[in-house]
């Protein structure tokens, strides 16, 4: 309260002052001073669990031991002392009266949202006979987990201890799956995250479609910020007058699906114009001669037919990111899972940054180091004898990680598959957004013999589950160290700010007792979380109290190799050829194109527009949309529509609408109309994670409309079976329509 | 001594970080705000241009709202930092109808609430909650009566403008454009 | 296309999505005020001509409301406060600056006048009225002596009461259609239009008084339009959010209520309806007193909302 810097005690008499005034406490009689109440009165730390960045920070506690405020570390690499306003805003996850408060048991139909309340004990004891029973079944293997976060980690130790391999996060097939193995065929090495792409010193950064800022994907804001500082050209391409997009000096507002013909121009017009880093590409690259025959053809006056980006635009373009080269990034994104075709897209932009000679340099890509932290000494897990793949018999055979919407469809029964998936345990994911098409997950989880949902927030998928266990938020638990790869290795500690409200638990602490009943107890050998966490800091030389007191740590790195190609040093790369394949071997043996092609994808048909989706800097996908300080400054989603678009159908700024997709999909809640020139005219967007039909969620039930439930179409991956979401399209209707007539 | 906050448009992204640091820091209640972020777009596809501010009370050097003040609750303190003392509000608006950026309002308590520079962060010597936030780095809190702050050298590095000057406020947050 | 829009969600109470700090209180007590002030400045006027005797409606039988009305003045003003337990701050400053606290002051000081004023009349316009106690009587006929001194007092509190309702807006430079300083004169000249209605609804059937003041009426009527007429073509000639402002009474939101409830009703209606009765032509003066009352309070209802309306 800021009365505090108005204290005028005894200035006018009247005793006004202790009816009203905070200032005075009654408890002592004392008024206490200034300095009393600006005092912090403690501060732990935290990484943050709003979303996958992970930035370190502190709990600050107000007099009352209440969590006042959170805010950044300044020794973390992630986030540089400033919180985004999510992480700012974290608080609200620990405020919100809607949480799960106690474990659920299902008494109804599953998704009649009918539960008891249930002790700990039943709980686990219910998931265990369960978890027993499909192993003895079907295997252990028949369980899988779906994570996002850091719950994941303690789950998976308990699900490999049961035997079964099949870990998925939708952060894979559903997000950035395909530049992981697209960079992993160019340069044997992924992207990984924080992505290692040195913003704050480029002298020119080309995004494609990522919408940074709008993502706020807190150390690369931030960086991206220093770049324009400093003068750097930022390229953007997207359909829509993105927040990047306004800070650009260049902006291609292409049309959708069509970036793969923009990226084989730009690799032609810097191959045939002789642009490309020569000495690079001659010590690094293999198939260059390969790559230049097969982009021979692809003018700028091809793509311009195609892209609608004039050719001139195209030839700058590519000559501005010459003159940056090797200071270049072509940056690949981070949600990259659009056409289908997405592994190929991003092979190109690993292609281009090869050609500019971005990789391993300065202002390029940089070479990130992870710290090396004990592993706990665990018995070794049991090897399973199957896994999810074995439903894809020769399909998506680059995919490096498993597929959640691939765990999700090999648990429909089919006749040719003898074994489904019987269990999920889902933690930190609501499926039912996070998955395209929510009616196939559904059927899913209705041949399910166990759905367990861990979550700190009743969520559609929560609705769906036979127990629901109430995970505690970030701020009352202990977790895993963060280590994570960056420019300097660090390590974060999360430690509880305050007691664990309602009969909420930590992960950790769930996955421990679960394992109990498991009989698989050794897996935990510690008793609590502090132990666990202390044994690994000493093994380390540090100690949960040295971290308690700092939050981050900071290592030197083990090499001096940042940017380990800046100088054109001796450089074996992970791949067949030991060399930057242009021309990818992997791909080839698998049967997969070895050279990135461009393929027409549908249009939307008359009266239908193609339906983008995106994120806002205030939200994490639709974990946050019920955070009361979020919500405050966002509380739904608005449909994006051109202005010539909206006079051609009548509609006006915040008119409500429904949508509806090709497959006769309509969205479950209007959505508010929002006319702006910032938008093309073939498509519309909106922003992910609205339209909450669980209506225990106070704030964010019925606001807005998902686009979740809109996707029902997707265009797989071959090459890693990632779900390309962007293929549908929707038309309008000012009244709801009758189900299923368009 | 003269306070003044320059916030750079180029590289706001509009995130909203600086609104809830402010409610956060200063416990504004939910559903309220002491500063907020206008995005302004102009021209017609492809041909666009926007501006993002973050936005609050300027803290007017000519501020109307201390003057129409009927009880003194509304005034200036040494920075030239505009405050409302609680105790000496009795609420009746009239600062509220005199702002041209409505950046006060009513506080569920009756007293009548703004942005008071984090007054007792800047005291401490450290910046405003948003300015210390922001990801962006684009807000800048300083003296623009000392030549030599950073922020002064900035508005003499750069082209910047204030809002609704012709309101005759003038105004002490500076938009760098 | 210009799109401007606050992105971080702000709505707060009474702020957004435009300004609605002050409900129909704040007009009111401005309409109530300036009818008082406007017949004090009638009472007080003619008292100080001597001319008691030939205008007793207008000089004693208006003025017995005056305190009353101007007590739910004040309550409404209370009631508007959003701090109310520390509203005894109005009273601990004098802000020269802030027509509220000069307002406020002038309040403080007419009020008890009005009811010493009305408490000395009381007896010629309810003859068989008697004090409860004797010495009520007395002292009253004591301060009857000083008829004249009140009379200036009153005349120059009224004044500053009257000037004050509209200087309250115009003060307001942030709100393009209350930057006027038309507005000031605009609410005296109306609260004097006001008040001969309601010394109108006092006159006797047929007296001399009645046929004065609705002349005077008339001349009141018309030198508000004038004003009127005065303040839009001042918003019309001066910057764009004057323009714009205009624009509400003139196609926009308050254009219907403007010119039915406040040109037609108010001010030619009434207007043609005292011309007719100065032609001697029946006409209850009740229909034209109430029409120009019910004016005058649409004048300030309208001017307030819009105003919050209007923007820069």
């Amino acid at each position: 309260m800021n009365r505090r810097d108005f204290i005028k005690i005894g200035g006018l008499g009247l005793g006004g002052l202790a009816m009203a005034n905070p200032i005075f406490d009654w408890a002592t009689g004392a008024v206490l001073t200034e300095a009393d109440l600006q005092q912090t009165f403690n501060k732990i730390p935290t990484y943050c669990e709003v979303c996958f960045w992970k930035c370190a920070g502190w709990a600050h506690l107000n007099e009352k031991g209440d969590i006042w405020k959170l805010t950044g570390n300044d020794n973390d690499p992630h986030c540089n002392g400033r919180l985004c306003p999510r992480g700012t805003g974290g608080v609200g996850m620990y405020y919100d009266d809607d949480r799960l408060k106690t474990p659920l048991i299902r008494t109804g139909e599953r998704g009649s949202q009918s539960f008891r309340e249930a002790t700990w004990d039943e709980a686990f004891d219910y998931i265990a006979e369960k978890m027993q029973k499909i192993a003895e079944e079907y295997g252990p293997e028949c369980m899988a987990l779906f994570s996002h976060g850091s719950g994941g980690k303690h789950f998976g130790r308990m699900l490999k201890a049961f035997g079964s391999p099949n870990i998925t996060a939708p952060s894979y097939a559903q997000c950035r799956g395909p530049r992981e193995v697209a960079f992993f065929a160019t340069y044997g090495e992924g992207i990984g995250s924080p992505e290692r792409v040195d913003i704050r010193d480029t002298d020119c950064l080309v995004l494609i479609g990522s919408h940074i800022g709008e993502n706020m994907h807190n150390g690369q804001v931030q960086e991206m910020s220093d770049a324009i500082d400093k003068g750097a050209t930022i390229i953007t391409v997207d359909p829509r007058f993105s927040t990047a997009a306004s800070k650009s000096k260049y902006w291609l507002p292409i049309k959708p699906s069509t970036d793969m013909a923009l990226l084989l121009s730009w690799i032609h017009v810097i191959i045939k114009e002789e642009w490309y880093d020569k000495k690079y590409v001659d010590k690094y690259a293999f198939g260059f001669e390969e790559l230049k025959t097969h982009v021979k053809d692809f003018t700028p006056e091809w793509a311009y037919g195609i892209t609608t980006i004039k050719p001139n635009v195209i030839r700058k373009t590519a000559k501005e990111m010459a003159n940056a080269s090797p200071s270049v990034i072509v940056h690949p994104g981070r949600h990259v899972t659009w056409y289908g075709d997405d592994t190929q897209r991003l092979r190109a932009v690993s292609i281009l940054n090869a050609l500019l000679g971005s990789w391993g340099r300065r202002g390029g890509f940089y070479n990130p180091e992870k710290y090396k932290v004990a592993k706990l000494k665990l018995p070794k897990y049991p090897k399973p004898n199957k896994s999810w793949r074995d439903a894809f018999p020769d399909q998506y055979k680059l995919a490096g990680l498993a597929l959640a919407s691939g765990i999700c469809d090999a648990t429909i029964p089919t006749d040719e598959r003898d074994c489904s998936f019987k269990g999920w345990i889902v933690n930190g994911t609501n499926l039912i957004s996070t998955l395209p098409n929510p009616k196939n997950t559904l059927e899913a989880i209705q041949n399910l013999d166990l759905m367990v949902v861990i979550d700190t927030m009743p969520m559609e998928i929560t609705g769906w589950a036979d127990v629901v266990l109430p995970e505690c938020t970030y701020l009352e638990r202990y977790d895993n160290l963060r280590v994570s790869a960056h420019r300097e290795p660090t390590i974060a500690l999360r430690a509880p700010a305050i007691e664990q409200k309602y009969n909420t638990k930590s992960a950790w602490w769930m996955a421990k007792e679960l394992s109990n009943k498991l009989n698989l107890k050794d897996y935990f050998p510690f008793e609590t979380e502090e132990e666990e966490l202390d044994w690994q800091l000493k093994q380390i030389g540090s100690s949960l109290k040295e971290m308690n007191k700092i939050g981050v740590k900071k290592f030197d790195r083990k090499f001096d190799d940042l940017y380990p190609l800046e100088n054109l040093e001796e450089y074996e790369f992970n791949t067949n050829t030991g060399k930057i394949e242009l021309y990818s071997t992997a791909m080839e043996d698998e049967g997969y194109d070895p050279l990135p092609k461009y393929t027409a994808h549908d249009e939307p048909p008359d009266g239908f527009y193609r339906l983008i989706y995106g994120r806002a800097p205030m939200h994490t996908f639709s974990r946050t949309a019920n955070n009361p300080n979020l919500t405050d400054l966002m509380d739904e989603n608005d449909v994006w529509i051109n202005p010539k678009v909206a006079k051609e159908w009548g509609l006006k700024n915040n008119q409500e609408i429904w949508l509806e997709n090709q497959d006769g999909v309509i969205s479950s809640f209007p959505i508010k109309v929002r006319v702006t020139e910032r938008i093309r005219w073939d498509s519309v967007y909106m922003v992910h994670g609205f339209g909450h039909t669980n209506k225990n969620l106070s704030r964010a039930h019925g606001k807005g409309a998902s686009d979740a439930e809109l996707i029902t179409k997707t265009k797989i991956d071959p090459i890693m079976g990632g779900t390309g979401m962007r293929v549908n399209f929707v038309t309008f209707h000012t009244e709801l329509p009758t189900q299923g007539g368009a | 001594m003269r306070y003044a906050m320059a916030i750079d448009t180029k590289k706001c992204v509009g995130c909203s970080d600086c609104v809830v640091a402010c409610q956060t820091e200063n416990n504004v209640p939910i559903g309220y705000c002491r500063d907020w972020v206008v995005e302004a777009t102009s021209g017609t596809y492809p041909d666009l241009s926007m501006e993002l501010r973050s936005e609050r009370c300027n803290h007017c050097t000519n501020a109307p709202c201390v003057r129409c003040c009927p009880t003194e609750a509304s005034h200036i303190v040494e920075g030239g930092i505009v405050l409302v003392d609680p105790d000496q509000c009795i609420g009746c608006k009239a600062c509220i109808a005199s702002c041209p950026y409505d950046a006060r309002f009513v506080h569920p308590e009756g007293y009548v609430d703004k942005c008071t520079f984090c007054i007792h962060k800047v005291e401490k010597g450290e910046d405003p909650a948003c300015v210390e936030v922001c990801p962006t780095k684009c807000m800048y809190f300083g003296d623009t009566d000392d030549p030599n702050s950073d922020i002064s050298k900035l508005l003499k590095k750069r082209k910047w403008k204030t809002l609704i000057p012709e309101a005759g406020t003038e105004p002490n947050i500076y938009y760098l454009i | 296309m210009i799109e401007e829009l606050i992105i971080s969600g702000r709505m707060n109470p009474e702020i957004d999505p435009h300004l609605h700090a002050w409900p129909w209180y704040v007009p009111t007590d401005l309409f109530l005020a300036a009818l008082v002030a406007g017949i004090l400045i009638f009472s007080a006027f003619l008292t100080l001509h001597g001319r008691e005797n030939e205008f007793p409606a207008a000089v004693k039988r208006a003025p017995i409301l005056a305190p009353f009305l101007l007590g739910i003045a004040l309550l409404l003003l209370f009631l508007d406060l959003s701090h109310k337990l520390y509203f005894w701050q109005l009273y601990t400053n004098i802000r020269w600056t802030s027509p509220l606290s000069w307002g406020a002051w002038t309040y403080l000081f007419l009020t008890p006048l009005a009811f010493i004023w009305a408490a000395i009349h009381i007896k010629t316009a309810f003859p068989n009225w008697t004090w409860p106690y004797k010495w009520i009587d007395t002292f009253i006929e004591s301060l009857k002596g000083y008829r004249i001194w009140f009379a200036w007092a009153i005349l120059g509190l009224s004044l500053t009461l009257g000037m004050y309702t509209g200087i309250l807006l115009s003060a307001f430079n942030a709100r393009p259609i209350w930057n006027s300083a038309i507005i000031g004169p605009l609410f005296l000249t109306s609260g004097l239009t006001s008040a001969t209605a309601f010394i109108l609804l006092n006159c006797p059937k047929g007296s001399n008084e009645k046929k004065l003041f609705c002349t005077v009426s008339l001349i009141s009527l018309g030198v508000q339009t004038f004003l009127m007429i005065h303040l839009v073509m001042g918003y019309l000639s001066s910057d764009l959010a004057q323009v714009k402002a205009a624009d509400l009474f003139l196609g926009g939101e308050f254009t219907t209520l403007f010119w039915i409830l406040i040109v037609a009703l108010g001010t030619l209606i009434p207007a043609y309806l005292h011309i007719l009765y100065l032609k001697n032509i029946k006409i209850p003066v009740i229909v034209p007193s109430i029409l120009i009352i019910l004016g005058g309070f649409f004048l300030r209802y309208i001017l307030v909302e819009a105003g919050q309306i209007s923007h820069w």
